[in-house]
């Protein structure tokens, strides 16, 4: 099915956003993305941005203090998946302008609302940015 | 401004962020979780007061008891109007809660979750707001609901109505927020409501594409979570259509319903392939694909990655214009994507790339496009981009499993072993190891040896098991894996597990010549100031065992030896003097006339270790102090270890356990599989009829007194032939040798079977010592020659190859060379004597079975010191018959006559020709052979278990093709071949084999083909391939009738004792 869960994780580990197109209850949650994040973090930028955890691979890319961790299936394409992640920025960059960690943390709903136009059931939806953000200009508008 | 306005949850964020520590933001989670609870109870309970504690915005007392009022009135009067399976919708203001605080609080408990704490509570109003009757409030439902809870969660059902109204309704937001809830959590409830809505929206023409490509992954996944309940007959069209679709995001969705559809079933959807191949070159050809749907000039990648992930589950192409057509346009992406230096620009055109080389894997394009991969690849492991490089590995270790050009990849392994120095070695060291063959072994082994004093300590342990199995698998020589093993332990002894020095040890008492070798180098070890434990474990060991040998070297006298041991022993844990004792009490055994002095040094050192709180060290002091006063009679009870029977590798075999749950499993484990015949790992191939037996064990004398006796005694006292095991009390590391030692009369001989192999001659009594150099049976005159190499096994590789040694001992070679074509075969034998006089009383006799017709030409009676003759042989194969012809070829060598009887490779497999049918011609001829005679299936159990892979190579070298994708079932292979006699002529044969994915032992074969006995031949042909490709040797039956046949001593190829058994080959053939 492709991905599995979305991260946002800042350098200290907090979490800024976790969407999961699994169910895993709170605790496996909890154990999963300690366990990533603690792996991930540590890598150096000579480091490959794949990483095999449990069965999933790990796709991940930094922006600032901001890291994004996408795990997928095991076959699915690396480099599509980490030009996805940059995509989602890109995207959450025309909305907010500039968008830095603190736009996700207090507009989470909005991050929602883009993977939700992004991705569904962990496959790819929609590619195109206009098309992504419509729905929320359109309540932007109508608030 | 923040959260559209919700100033409360922008507060809580605010503080969350502001808590110093993990505490401090439980305490404010707390907090606020108590407070949405009670909000969520207050509405509820409207009549009861509700604290206000969180929110200094809340209105004040007033306003409140108004509205616990008006709750109180409307809740009366509206109570019985509201259906029951509808959720209970209230208007604002109704319950007290407004949509805005609901949402607010439900974005708060969202927020909560995110954090990692459970939020056990308002579910129920989550799943609420689904049926607000505006936008902002129903999004926020549906996205939370689809956080919060998942498909099996009793609120959903609840909201079925709610949401199947706003798929069939006519605002076509909401018709989106269903769609994509109901694609994300839909259960089996949904799927029965609400597939044929859903199914109809896809294919709607008035339904806008922001619809439709919800609709098509909402589908996927109820296709996918219950396949039973969704009805997709009828869908190939349906699908081929929806891919005609202009707009790139229906497509991109629809795609990936395609893949889940033809992943299952790919027969209904061969309408849709061309359509696939159409869409990919329309991108690539960036033909009508607007700008926002490309992305750095790379028309969505996303959909290209895609749409050829969806090739790949057809098996193949048939139609040759869409093949040509895929084809160019794969070349195109091969060969236009350059590196630039934009990095999302080069990710993106990449991985396209890396795509369409799986493509290109898949479809098994021809070499010439293959080897332009590997190129490929090839550059990509050299760029210093670590992604590429990364993949660029990864790849072409698949490559390896695929495809037959792992000479072109060798060609880049000073490239991949650089590699080892990355941060990320793991993908180098996967593929280097599953490059390694005979070839190339030293080289890579040496890297990574000299890699493991840098590496991360988390890879040492990998990195030194892998050396050890490939140093093990593709030593060239004995003594180099000694040296390696012993660097190994050297550089790396805490990541050297004990398997691996047992493994050492194993080899060293097996290979009488190498042991004065490992002797001397263990010697130098212990000469250096420090070394790790496990190396004075081994030192001590062969020592102990073999020191004796160096004695005539100078400084390597028994006290010598003894001096540079014992300083050690101050450095040793208590696991280690154990093995120190027995190689002193070795080493007094060995030292004659006695040393006086070192006797009592020794002594005195037993009897310290006599009152030893370590029962193990203080019963072998004990031992071993009583023992050695005992003169003489030491000898006896302290002779060298009997050689261990070989069986296979436990490394091997903790390697493979290990790699189970890796991704690379498969290639490790074919790799492994198929590289079983080699130097060390010794897999002495039998004829499938021959029972399992165990392996060679030294008779040693009984002596009176051991502390083993229980080792077999079950065993003692049958004839006489029977060896009598006994472990004198070596040093036993572990009960893992104990293990090894004993498990094949445990487990794999019945005890009438065992025939004890005696080839430690010394100190058995005559008429055991002459069966144990009798390498035929007594009847026959006795061979005063031994073979070179093990005959089975050479007879098994040539089954599968066409010239090479057939036979081999100190005088002579028999060399063969094969061309096969149809049922004809020309072998030419080339006989050479290497001897520096002449071979007189040369004989050939071929006994051919009655289905081949042998003419060999005549062969000289003398054949010259240093010359080679050639004999050739005409043979035609009459029917189809597994029997084989044996050449009986004897020689005259001053007054010995040897005498062998070989087995000449004119198997079965040699008449089949391989041939790929497509399912056209499969089927037909598969349904017109119905039954038996002419079709026969059969459940075989007790298989070696093979992944599919494996067993499909295995197949191809026997000349069976495998045909992919033929059966729609993955864990079934079909395969088809066209087999040659005189009285068929060619005759096509068809296999399928159904594989348990679950128990792999077992598996059932149905043959079909013309002819009743070429089916029986070739079902009982590939039964024995499956069944034995033993990895522990195993001996012919003995009938009693026999001579007693010494079975051959299972050793290395490459070591010059291995013996052979014409009587397991007279049993093979009868």
């Amino acid at each position: 099915m492709g991905i599995r869960f979305i991260l946002m994780v800042n350098k200290q580990g907090q979490t800024r956003l976790a969407q999961y197109y699994e169910y895993l209850t709170i605790e496996e949650r909890r154990a999963l993305e300690g366990e990533i994040v603690r792996k991930c973090l540590a890598r150096t930028e000579q480091q490959c941005s794949f990483v095999e955890h449990r069965n999933y691979k790990i796709v991940y890319r930094r922006y600032a203090s901001l890291f994004f961790l996408v795990g997928v299936d095991n076959d699915e394409n690396e480099l599509a998946i980490l030009e996805f992640i940059h995509l989602l920025v890109e995207t959450m960059d025309r909305h907010f302008g500039n968008v830095c960690e603190l736009d996700i943390m207090f507009h989470l709903e909005k991050a929602h609302f883009m993977l939700e136009e992004m991705v569904m059931n962990g496959c790819i939806v929609e590619t195109s940015k206009s098309n992504i953000l419509a729905p929320i200009q359109l309540m932007d508008k109508a608030s | 401004m923040a959260l559209s306005g919700m100033r409360g949850l922008s507060v809580f964020i605010s503080d969350i962020r502001n808590c110093p520590n993990k505490e401090q933001e439980r305490l404010r989670v707390d907090k606020e979780l108590g407070n949405v609870r009670t909000r969520f109870k207050n509405e509820k309970l409207p009549n009861q007061f509700r604290e206000n504690s969180h929110s200094p915005f809340l209105p004040p007392l007033v306003i409140f008891l108004i509205a616990v009022w008006i709750v109180v009135f409307l809740l009366l009067s509206c109570h019985l109007l509201h259906a029951i399976d509808e959720l209970p919708y209230l208007v604002e203001k109704e319950l007290g809660l407004t949509h805005y605080e609901k949402k607010k609080y439900v974005w708060k408990m969202l927020y909560i979750y995110m954090l990692g704490y459970d939020v056990d509570f308002g579910h129920m109003e989550a799943v609420s707001l689904i049926s607000a009757p505006k936008y902002p409030e129903k999004q926020v439902g549906y996205i939370v609901t689809a956080c919060l809870l998942n498909e099996n969660h009793d609120f959903l059902r609840l909201a079925i109505n709610t949401v199947r109204n706003d798929i069939i309704g006519r605002n076509e937001t909401f018709q989106c927020l269903a769609l994509t809830m109901v694609g994300n959590i839909g259960g089996r409830e949904f799927a029965e409501s609400l597939a044929p809505d859903v199914q109809k929206l896809i294919i709607s023409s008035s339904c806008r594409p922001l619809v439709r490509k919800k609709a098509a992954l909402c589908l996927l996944r109820l296709y996918r979570k219950n396949p039973d309940v969704v009805n997709v007959d009828g869908w190939a069209d349906r699908m081929a259509q929806l891919l005609d679709e202009r707009d790139l995001g229906v497509l991109t969705s629809s795609m990936s319903l395609l893949v889940a559809l033809v992943s299952n079933n790919h027969e209904a959807y061969w309408s849709s392939l061309p359509k696939c191949v159409k869409i990919l070159e329309r991108l690539a050809r960036n033909q009508d694909v607007p700008q926002e749907y490309t992305y750095y000039g790379i028309p969505s990648p996303w959909l290209q990655v895609k749409t050829m992930r969806a090739l790949q589950y057809f098996p193949t192409i048939e139609d040759p214009n869409t093949r040509r057509s895929l084809f160019e346009v794969l070349q195109r992406i091969l060969m236009g994507t350059d590196v630039v230096k934009n990095v999302n620009k080069n990710n993106a055109s990449h991985a396209v790339l890396f795509e369409a080389l799986a493509l290109v894997m898949h479809l098994d394009a021809e070499k010439e496009m293959m080897s332009q991969c590997v190129a490929l690849l090839g550059k990509f492991i050299a760029v210093r981009e670590p992604n590429i490089r990364y993949l660029g590995l990864e790849n072409m270790t698949r490559m390896l499993m695929v495809t037959d050009v792992q000479d072109i990849i060798k060609r880049h392994q000073a490239q991949i072993i650089t590699s080892l120095k990355d941060p990320d070695i793991r993908r180098a060291l996967d593929l280097l190891y599953g490059m390694c063959d005979v070839s190339n072994a030293k080289d890579i082994v040496e890297e990574i040896l000299q890699y493991l004093s840098t590496a991360e300590f988390a890879m040492r342990e990998e990195l030194s098991l892998k050396a050890a199995i490939l140093a093990e698998k593709f030593a060239p020589d004995l003594s180099w894996y000694v040296d390696v093993i012993l660097q190994l332990i050297d550089k790396a002894g805490d990541f050297v597990s004990d398997d691996i020095w047992f493994r050492v040890v194993q080899f060293v008492t097996n290979n009488e010549d190498l042991q004065p070798y490992a002797a001397v180098k263990v010697k130098e070890y212990l000469d250096k100031p420090a070394i790790h434990e496990t190396m004075v474990k081994v030192s001590a060991y062969i020592l102990g065992e073999f020191g004796h040998l160096l004695s005539r070297r100078p400084g390597c006298g028994p006290k010598e030896l003894f001096n540079i041991i014992h300083d050690k022993l101050p450095t040793v844990s208590t696991s280690t003097i154990p093995i120190l004792l027995s190689t002193y009490a070795k080493i007094l055994m060995h030292t004659q006339p006695p040393d006086p002095e070192l006797q009592n040094q020794i002594w005195a050192i037993f009897s310290k270790y006599e009152s030893c709180i370590d029962v193990e060290i203080q019963q072998r002091a004990a031992e071993y102090f009583a023992l050695s006063r005992k003169g003489a009679a030491l000898m006896d009870i302290l002779a060298e270890m009997p050689k261990f029977p070989e069986r296979q590798s436990s490394l091997i075999k903790k390697a493979e356990d290990a790699e189970v749950d890796t991704a690379e499993q498969s290639a490790i484990k074919l790799r492994t599989q198929q590289q079983m015949s080699n130097a060390l790992v010794v897999t002495d191939q039998r004829p499938a009829n021959g029972t399992p037996l165990v392996g060679q064990l030294s008779l040693v004398k009984v002596p009176s007194m051991t502390n083993n006796t229980d080792v077999n005694s079950a065993d003692q006292g049958l004839t006489p032939e029977n060896g009598a095991l006994t472990t004198v009390d070596p040093p036993q590391p572990s009960a893992d040798l104990l293990g090894d030692l004993l498990g094949p009369l445990a487990i794999e001989g019945p005890p009438t079977a065992i025939q004890s192999q005696q080839n430690i001659v010394s100190g058995l009594e005559g008429d055991h010592a002459v069966e144990a150099t009798a390498i035929v049976p007594v009847d026959e005159p006795q061979n005063s020659v031994q073979p070179i190499g093990n005959i089975a096994e050479r007879f098994h590789a040539l089954c599968l190859k066409d010239s090479g040694v057939l036979y081999e001992d100190p005088h002579i070679q028999i060399g063969i060379k094969a061309e096969w074509r149809m049922y004809h075969g020309r072998l030419v034998l080339f006989l050479g004597n290497k001897n520096t006089t002449p071979l007189v009383s040369v004989q050939a006799i071929i006994l051919p079975p009655s289905h081949l017709k042998i003419e060999l030409s005549l062969v000289p009676e003398t054949i010259p010191p240093r010359a080679q003759v050639q004999c050739p042989l005409e043979v035609v194969n009459l029917r189809p018959s597994r029997d084989v012809a044996v050449l009986d070829f004897s020689y005259k060598f001053g007054n010995n006559v040897a005498n062998v009887k070989l087995r000449l490779p004119a198997v079965l497999n040699k008449f089949l020709q391989p041939i790929s049918v497509s399912a056209e011609e499969f089927f037909p001829q598969w349904r017109s052979l119905s039954g038996p005679p002419l079709k026969l299936q059969e459940v075989v159990r007790g298989v070696k278990p093979l992944l599919l892979m494996e067993m499909a190579n295995l197949f191809n070298s026997f000349r069976l093709i495998v045909c992919p994708g033929l059966d729609p079932n993955p864990n079934n292979l079909v395969a088809s071949t066209t087999f040659f006699s005189e009285s068929t002529q060619a005759m096509l044969c068809l296999v399928r084999i159904e594989t348990d994915p679950a128990d792999r032992t077992q598996l059932r074969v149905t043959i079909a083909s013309g002819d009743p006995t070429l089916t029986f031949e070739l079902k009982e042909f590939i039964k024995e391939q499956l069944v034995s490709i033993p990895s522990v040797p195993t001996a012919p039956r003995a009938s009693p009738g026999q001579a007693p046949p010494a079975p051959p001593v299972a050793q290395p190829t490459s070591s010059a004792a291995a013996l052979s058994d014409p009587g397991a080959l007279l049993a093979g053939l009868l």
